[in-house]
């Protein structure tokens, strides 16, 4: 049962933005949890700080004020002692403890006996040293008719002759005012951490579902799924440039794989046939005649069925390459008027002679951005077409600018395309003349497509009237 | 083999060393036994290291290597070799035959540029070609074939004296021509060196080219200049 168990297909992975907790090690391991947990740490940080301050600034502040207060009071009650004496601060003391503590002031002079001479506390408190200096203590205080213990804040000043001076403050206000700040900070900053751990927690899991989107989708075109890309979620972030980038990576991996699968196909399916043929003529050649001469003339067939299969596999090679996609881009400046002069002049004799009359009209100065080799064997096998089905007549090479396109026109008075044909022949090995006994492989027109595309270009086929007419156009280059 | 076409063979003045780098045992043998008999010694190295080795005798009067080898690769022994100061012509043999293919090789130090697979009779064409290029003489300005003159200053061509006029194109075609006078060229050596055209057109738009330069400097002329050599290409060379 177990060993059943264990075959069994893996789970499919649960999808990380619905099952987040599930992942938590992955989680961890995570830069975007990182990222989170570094943002959170400042976050709690400056929280932190602004807690801080506020406490100071206000419980920490009204005990600053309150022992302001206090030295304030000392201050004046040992101006009167040194004017007056013992008995002058006891008369004073008296005097500001006659009142009912509504301004807080505690105050209690002893005699070195621990006595009270005067003062609104009854007794000295407990538990509180006879040491100079700042304390706290607490007091009875009789409010609403019952009695309360208050803490207190008080500083002892030692008079010489074993008297005793306490003057203090109740400090029950302060305190419960430093308690509810207290709370208050500490509500306030629990919220404030919480907010922070959740904030970051949603962050680090939106990066994680974007950057999981792109991981999944990269998963899935190393399985063999070319076409799928990575979604583009339109708030042109870096996500979507990451993600555009991407998907124009694997548009142009597509391009290339599909490239590269039609030339198989195609070597498979039309190199088959002339291979076939060239064994044949071998193995006959072979068995045939013991005449020498016969023999070179089949073997001389044999070489050139073989040149006829080189060029097959050029051209498929050549069209291969040129729809793989820019490889040099951007191409150097390219003067479209030289490539159609050169082809023009090299042509000119072989149509002549064929009773073509063939025409150049160039427009000066028309460039693109392009391969002149590409080109010119492009408009040399336009060329060659015409030559090989027009029979003859006008033959017109054209070149000339509209708006911003290049135009390179070869016009001739043959046959023409049916209108229904003008896509297909495109196509790779496709030939309209059915008995196929014009010379060619079929491949052309579809060099003559890959090297336009690949020039950002296009390449359509037109009615000459009658003729046939082919049309390149380019982006043209700004002179 | 396919070695028919030998109206070159008495050029060889004194015997020839060719240098065969490649890997490919039966390539190297075909090319061992086509080039022997049409007169070259022949050494084969199998490797870009062996190779480099032979080479650095500088005892060859060209090379022909593949460039794709075993141990060290053809262009990077060519490096070596022309750093070293040897500049014996080489002539690259490749599968790879893009434009960029091409002007890597030649950057490299390789003098010519030949694609596989290819005619023998092509092979043996350039061979030749390089092989004259080390003798020619330097800085010529005046190209004598037979009774036909070209000027290479005033673009003037004359045959027995007589003016012959040609076309800037045509002017090229003889100038190489009889650059290489005696010797077989190509089609698609003509078309490399003249037009700058790296491919092969289906039209037979050369020998149209060549015919019309025929016709001008052949025609009201007993004995003809202009040969045409079957499977091969074009010779020019003075009646015997």
């Amino acid at each position: 049962m177990v060993a059943e168990k264990l075959l069994l297909p893996a789970a499919p992975r649960p999808s990380l933005t619905r099952h987040f907790p599930a992942n938590l090690p992955r989680l961890v391991r995570t830069h975007a949890f990182r990222l989170a947990a570094l943002y959170f740490a400042v976050f709690a940080a400056s929280v932190l700080g602004v807690l801080l301050f506020v406490y100071w600034n206000s419980a920490d502040f009204v005990e600053r004020q309150t022992e302001a207060t206090l030295e304030a009071e000392i201050t004046g009650l040992a101006e009167q002692y040194d004017q007056r004496g013992l008995s002058g601060l006891v008369q004073i003391v008296a005097a500001r403890s006659a009142g009912d503590r509504g301004d807080a002031m505690l105050y209690l002079i002893t005699a070195p006996d621990g006595q009270p001479l005067a003062g609104n506390i009854a007794a000295w408190p407990l538990g509180v040293p006879a040491r100079a200096g700042w304390l706290s203590f607490a007091v009875q205080s009789t409010a609403n008719g019952h009695v309360e213990t208050d803490p207190a804040r008080g500083r002892l000043i030692l008079i010489p002759g074993g008297y005793r001076l306490l003057v203090g403050r109740d400090i029950r206000d302060a305190a419960a005012f430093r308690d509810r700040v207290k709370l208050t900070l500490l509500w306030s900053g629990l919220v404030a951490l919480g907010v922070g751990l959740l904030g970051g927690a949603a962050m680090s899991r939106k990066l994680l579902r974007r950057v999981e989107l792109v991981n999944r989708t990269s998963e899935r075109v190393m399985a063999g799924n070319l076409s799928d890309r990575v979604p583009v979620e339109g708030t042109s972030d870096e996500f979507d440039q990451l993600a555009g980038n991407l998907n124009r990576m694997l548009d142009q991996i597509e391009r290339l794989m599909t490239a590269m699968r039609e030339v198989t196909d195609d070597v498979a399916h039309d190199l088959r046939t002339p291979l076939a043929r060239l064994r044949a003529r071998l193995e006959l050649a072979l068995i045939g005649s013991d005449d020498a001469a016969d023999q070179g003339e089949a073997i001389r067939a044999a070489i050139d069925e073989a040149d006829r299969l080189l060029a097959t596999f050029n051209a498929l090679l050549g069209i291969a390459e040129a729809q793989a996609g820019p490889a040099r881009d951007p191409a150097e400046p390219l003067d479209l008027c030289e490539v159609a002069r050169g082809a023009a002049e090299l042509y000119q004799p072989a149509a002549e002679e064929r009773g073509f009359n063939v025409s150049l009209a160039v427009e000066a100065g028309v460039k693109i951005r392009g391969d002149r080799h590409l080109l010119s064997q492009t408009l040399a096998n336009l060329l060659d077409n015409a030559l090989k089905y027009a029979g003859g007549g006008d033959l017109q090479i054209r070149v000339f600018a509209v708006g911003r396109r290049a135009v390179l026109e070869v016009a001739d008075r043959g046959p023409g395309i049916p209108k229904s044909d003008r896509e297909s022949v495109f196509d790779r090995f496709v030939r309209l003349e059915p008995s196929r006994s014009t010379p060619g492989n079929g491949l052309g027109l579809s060099l003559v497509r890959a090297v336009a595309h690949r020039h950002h270009g296009s390449v359509t086929l037109a009615d000459n009237q009658p003729g046939l007419k082919v049309r390149l156009e380019f982006p043209a280059l700004s002179a | 083999m396919v070695v028919d076409t030998r109206p070159h063979a008495p050029f060889l003045l004194r015997n020839m060393k060719l240098l065969v780098v490649e890997d490919d045992r039966e390539t190297a043998s075909y090319l061992q036994k086509g080039l022997g008999e049409s007169g070259y010694t022949v050494d084969r190295a199998q490797d870009g290291r062996d190779g480099l080795f032979l080479a650095s005798s500088g005892g060859y009067d060209a090379i022909v290597l593949d460039r794709m080898l075993p141990a060290m690769d053809g262009l990077t022994m060519l490096s070596a070799l022309r750093a070293a100061e040897i500049h014996t012509p080489a002539l690259i043999l490749s599968a790879l035959g893009t434009v960029d293919d091409r002007v890597k090789g030649l950057r490299a130090g390789g003098d010519d540029y030949l694609v596989k697979p290819f005619a023998f009779s092509e092979l043996l064409a350039r061979i030749e070609a390089l092989l004259r290029r080390g003798s020619a003489a330097p800085a010529t300005t005046m190209l004598r074939v037979g009774e036909l003159e070209l000027d290479l200053l005033t673009r003037a061509v004359r045959r027995c004296g007589k003016p012959v006029d040609l076309l800037p194109r045509e002017f090229q075609l003889l100038e190489y021509l009889m650059r290489n006078a005696g010797h077989v060229v190509t089609r698609t050596m003509l078309l490399e060196h003249v037009w700058d055209y790296h491919f092969d057109p289906q039209t037979n738009v050369v020998d149209v080219h060549v015919s019309r330069l025929r016709q001008k400097i052949d025609r009201s002329f007993a004995r003809p200049l202009l040969h045409t050599v079957r499977g091969a290409g074009y010779c020019l060379r003075a009646p015997d």
